[in-house]
């Protein structure tokens, strides 16, 4: 027991007391949120920001960012399920998901590209990529009448619940956390992010391929938001414009917030889960107390400041 | 002779960046139906100043090894603010103006305060306190509307004495009272020295803390110009335009040769970049290339203008100096 309590470091242990916490108060106040359906709910909204930051994390690791995230996620929605309309639905339409799922990763090849072989900064680069995503969409979008018709698969990702209880995009977030969490702990892929993000130079002296691993993390982290793209689009039964603008911040809130360094070569995805379940319960709570939206930005603010301020400490 | 070529090599950036901007205005007035008049000059530099004021913050923040992600919040809070208060009798507009560049700055010393004595990294810092900003400047105006005085507007928005736009003068002489003086000062030395060896900078005994402290007040304040510009430009207020200004701010600094790294650029070549940005959209537009495919075309000549830096990678000879 003791062992796993070191295991975990103190970030993470700090928000998931945060997270138990503020569940508790809230629930003494107000006994639904002690509910399993509301929890099951509040895991669902949570799913698609989860696998979202479960992407940014790999480049942020690296002590790169991705700013893409918003419209490689709208892109992959939009052209995957315009695909399934196309096809007719039906198993052909299936193939949609293949369709967006290379979107997701053709964007993260030009991210990883630009950051590892051409060296420009990852915070110009994926915003100069996430513009010109913007613009084949609004270009596609414009030009033919766009049918958006989410694959079974989508749908059934999105919407559909395991056992009539639990939603399935939870299992995939669970499923995606999985492989994510072995990929840091056990694979070479995993090992090297860590000190490419504290110097790429010492990496690179002592033989790590450092821009394989810096485009294959530019590849996941496209292939996380196409995957969180696709199950909106399913949860909604449609792609829509700007659906993913609300997850690109919140997202590296949420990595940060778990204890991850910005600056790269430090962190664990245990402590990103946290920061994703953290952020949805505190957006959650905030709309059930019904605060206006302006409060619930100040809010959301002052919570990740008070937190960043409370790990400085240290 | 030799200090010459280092002039030109330090600023070198800064020419690509106007020399840039100059053909792109040629191309612009040329297509222009209306051609080079006053008007149609003062209506493009009305487009290009409310973003040259937030890039131009962005920059100082930049120079000094920062970087705010809640300049656009505070762009807007202060357009907001200036929908409020910038109207009624002079004396109410002074004060009103006043008010708006105090709560920029203040904005931007909150920011400048949790990053530098917080020791908080500076683009996590600055998502928390724009979500701040962004929810005060909906408790100001929670729908989009209000009004700026009109005569206030109609003399920064058109031209004086039929040669100069007028908000290009605003904008001149905005950038040349607040930045010259600190430029050339102790703190704008240490703002450029914490941006380019941190350490050293601060063994050399230069006031690190407060130069970068006061990057961020800079920001605030040129963030509130813009956000004050674009309430005389548009008479009314509001809240969620902030976002795309702040990563345009960031474009137009990379364009106008400002590293991201810090410690070098000028806000002359920002300007620049600022202007390329607005140019180009207005270009494309007269263009008359479908609109729908507009996006696309800029998004894809930001990308190949980022990547043409990195041809100086033909010219490194130890592999090393790749991964600096």
């Amino acid at each position: 027991m003791t062992a796993l309590a070191r295991s975990i470091d103190a970030p993470t242990r700090t928000v998931f007391a945060s997270t138990a916490l503020l569940l508790i108060v809230a629930g003494v106040c107000l006994p639904q949120f002690f509910s399993s359906a509301y929890l099951l709910q509040q895991l669902h909204t949570a799913a698609f920001l989860g696998i979202v930051a479960a992407g940014a994390m790999l480049v942020i690791l690296l002590g790169h960012i991705d700013l893409s995230v918003p419209w490689t996620m709208t892109a992959a929605a939009t052209f995957s399920t315009a695909y399934v309309s196309a096809a007719g639905g039906g198993l052909p339409g299936e193939v949609g998901v293949l369709v967006g799922l290379v979107i997701g990763a053709s964007v993260g090849l030009i991210n990883g590209v630009g950051v590892a072989v051409l060296r420009i900064p990852s915070m110009i680069w994926t915003l100069a990529v996430d513009t010109m995503a913007r613009g084949a969409c609004v270009y596609y979008a414009g030009q033919y009448v766009v049918k958006s018709q989410p694959a079974l698969l989508m749908q059934w990702a999105g919407q559909g619940k395991l056992f009539g209880t639990v939603p399935v995009a939870v299992v995939l977030w669970g499923l995606l956390s999985i492989l994510v969490a072995l990929a840091l702990k056990k694979s070479l892929f995993g090992r090297y992010l860590y000190p490419i993000g504290a110097s790429e130079t010492v990496a690179y002296l002592s033989g790590v391929p450092t821009r394989r691993v810096i485009v294959a993390a530019f590849v996941a982290s496209g292939m996380c938001s196409a995957l969180a793209g696709m199950v909106l689009a399913g949860y909604a039964n449609q792609a829509y414009q700007n659906m993913g603008e609300p997850y690109l911040l919140p997202g590296i809130a949420a990595v940060v917030l778990g204890g991850t360094s910005i600056a790269g070569g430090k962190g664990n995805y245990a402590g990103t889960v946290a920061g994703v379940l953290l952020i949805t319960l505190v957006g959650s709570i905030l709309s059930v107390l019904q605060v206006p939206e302006a409060a619930r930005q100040i809010t959301y603010g002052l919570i990740i400041l008070a937190m960043l301020a409370f790990y400085s400490r240290r | 002779m030799n200090h010459l070529r280092n002039r030109l090599a330090s600023c070198g950036a800064a020419l690509l960046a106007w020399s840039a901007l100059a053909i792109l205005l040629i191309g612009y007035f040329a297509v222009h139906p209306r051609g080079l008049t006053i008007d149609s000059l003062s209506i493009w530099s009305n487009q290009v100043v409310a973003l040259a004021f937030v890039a131009m913050g962005q920059a100082i923040v930049v120079f000094s090894r920062g970087l705010d992600l809640s300049i656009g919040a505070i762009f807007a809070l202060s357009n907001c603010l200036a929908s409020v208060l910038v109207n009624g009798t002079p004396f109410e507009i002074a004060l009103g103006i006043l008010a708006v560049l105090g709560a920029g700055a203040a904005c931007g010393l909150l920011n400048g305060v949790v990053v530098v004595f917080g020791r908080i990294q500076a683009i996590i810092a600055t998502i928390a306190t724009g979500a701040i900003f962004t929810g005060l400047a909906l408790i100001v105006r929670p729908i989009p509307g209000g009004a700026v005085d009109e005569a206030l507007s109609d003399f920064f928005t058109y031209d004086y004495f039929g040669l100069l736009p007028a908000s290009l003068v605003l904008l001149a002489g905005a950038g040349a009272l607040l930045w010259w003086p600190v430029k050339s000062g102790l703190i704008g030395r240490a703002i450029m020295a914490a941006g380019s060896q941190p350490q050293s900078a601060y063994m050399s005994g230069l006031p690190v803390h407060r130069a970068r402290v006061a990057a961020f007040v800079l920001a605030g304040i040129f963030a509130s110009l813009g956000g004050l510009f674009l309430g005389l430009q548009t008479l009314s207020g509001d809240a969620n335009g902030g976002i795309p200004y702040t990563l345009n701010s960031i474009a137009a600094v990379v364009l106008g040769g400002t590293s991201l790294a810090g410690g070098s650029g000028s806000l002359i070549g920002v300007f620049a970049g600022a202007a390329i940005i607005r140019t180009l959209g207005g270009l494309l537009f007269f263009t008359g290339i479908s609109p729908l495919a507009q996006p696309f075309i800029q998004g894809a000549i930001l990308c190949i203008a980022v990547a043409i830096g990195s041809l100086r990678l033909l010219r490194v000879r130890n592999r090393l100096e790749v991964y600096r």
